[in-house]
């Protein structure tokens, strides 16, 4: 299944997940946010959120700067 | 969607406010009842450094009735690059004071409110009780949790803004209205993944950027016009250019703001965001040395392998003497332990200690127990020992 991660083309097999998107970008899931087709994903609907071909996947990183 | 106004009207506008906010006057949205609201609004703004500084400048000249800041900092030469309400002559001053000179020369029709002290759990529920919202210019993690949680127990709108480098992030969260921080990020990033921007720099005019857009929300949410960034996070991209939101909902999981929340009153959140990891602060005990220290080793001639942890344009700036570059992720990840001597010491140092213990801790756990760091890192050498260097 192909899905655009940030930008960039990628692809990931059809039983794919919003974990398992996080998991090959970061070893440290905390501090992140998904969004999926420009909504963001709750972190604990990670594991059961199916991503579908052409999907749209932003991982965003909590900054603290002020 | 659209919220009703946070905020009365005052009773009236002076004739002298009517002439200084008369181009507010004269947008039918705003117009006569809506300057009247921000008269009568009381807003505070946690910092005032980057984002603080737009902020409360913006929200001053924009007539918000009473402004408060929280800040016990004192303005650093490195902080005019972006925090604009201070200046050349504020050096060594207390920001918030420095704050309120600037203030009253945008707006003297302010009534404004400095808290000189560190917000924590002790004392946030009481200082914000006295205001209809909160803007969020602080540097780091644990305070941003802490307004989140105080804000969400308060009922009170917390407009949230950060920054790094060239990217900011804003939102509104609002528990009663939509989702809060923890909605969005329930914990932060591990200690020492995510660099703060003391540590990895920013662009001094994203403030500006991000700062408007928290004051933009305010304005709106006190006097009740347009769509309020609740429920959506702005992400902006100085680089590409770029303002986007993506939606965000209410996490009915959610520890403070969820359907059986866990969180019920203020926590420690320094322990929370375990601000420096255990594993550095177990390797740093006993395995930490002064820059007098490391002078004294050099002086005496002493064999040992000084390593500097930070990233390339650091060094650029400033070293120091006989120290070798080695980036803290090539410790971390193992890439570099090859080059690593096995027979002597090895000193570690970074900008200013933080970085250094965690490189300190991969370390020792790849079994070099004769290695140790530099407490306050090239920062306190600039300082201590050969002070005609620059410190950043």
């Amino acid at each position: 299944m192909k899905v655009v991660v940030n930008g960039t083309p990628h692809e990931f097999d059809e039983d794919a997940t919003v974990a398992t998107v996080v998991r090959s970008f970061t070893h440290a899931p905390s501090g992140v946010a998904v969004a999926v087709n420009d909504a963001v994903v709750s972190r604990g609907d990670w594991e059961t959120t199916a991503l579908h071909d052409d999907d749209r996947i932003e991982v965003l990183t909590a900054v603290q700067g002020g | 969607m659209s919220l009703p106004a946070l905020v009365e009207p005052a009773p009236e506008l002076t004739v002298d406010e009517v002439r200084r906010y008369s181009r507010h006057l004269i947008i039918p949205d705003v117009g006569m009842d809506g300057q009247k609201r921000l008269k009568n609004a009381k807003v505070l703004c946690v910092g005032a450094g980057g984002l603080g500084s737009p902020a409360l400048m913006y929200l001053a000249a924009a007539g918000v009735g009473t402004l408060g800041v929280i800040d016990f900092d004192v303005v650093d030469e490195s902080n005019l690059q972006r925090q604009v309400i201070h200046g050349q002559s504020d050096i060594g001053r207390s920001k918030a004071e420095s704050a309120r000179e600037t203030v009253k020369e945008i707006n003297p029709y302010v009534d404004f409110r400095i808290h000189e002290e560190h917000l924590d759990s002790t004392n946030a529920m009481e200082i914000f009780a006295d205001y209809d919202l909160i803007v969020d210019g602080t540097d780091n993690f644990p305070t941003r949790y802490l307004v989140n949680d105080a804000c969400v127990l308060l009922g009170k709108p917390y407009v949230w803004g950060s920054i790094f480098r060239f990217d900011g992030q804003a939102a509104v969260f609002w528990a009663e209205h939509g989702p809060c921080y923890r909605c969005l990020y329930p914990e932060p990033p591990p200690p020492g993944m995510v660099p703060s921007c003391a540590e990895g720099g920013v662009l001094g005019v994203l403030c500006a950027s991000v700062g408007s857009i928290q004051v933009t929300e305010a304005i709106k949410i006190l006097t009740g016009i347009g769509d309020p960034l609740v429920g959506r996070l702005m992400i902006y991209d100085a680089l590409e250019m770029s303002y986007r939101t993506v939606k965000v909902q209410k996490d009915p999981e959610c520890p403070i703001c969820g359907k059986n929340p866990t969180v019920t009153e203020l926590i420690d959140y320094e322990e929370f965001c375990g601000v420096a990891s255990t594993d550095a602060q177990e390797a740093a005990l006993g395995s930490t040395i002064s820059v007098t220290d490391l002078k004294e080793m050099m002086d005496r001639g002493e064999n040992f392998y000084l390593v500097d942890v930070r990233e390339p344009h650091e060094y650029e700036i400033v070293r120091i003497p006989g120290a070798t570059l080695i980036p803290k992720d090539e410790i971390i990840s193992g890439r570099a332990l090859a080059q690593l001597p096995q027979d002597k010491p090895i000193v570690l140092h970074c900008k200013t200690g933080g970085r250094s213990a965690e490189a300190l801790a991969a370390l020792k756990s790849a079994g070099f127990s004769d290695a140790s760091h530099v407490q306050g890192g090239v920062t306190a050498w600039a300082k201590q020992i050969d002070t005609s260097l620059p410190t950043y």
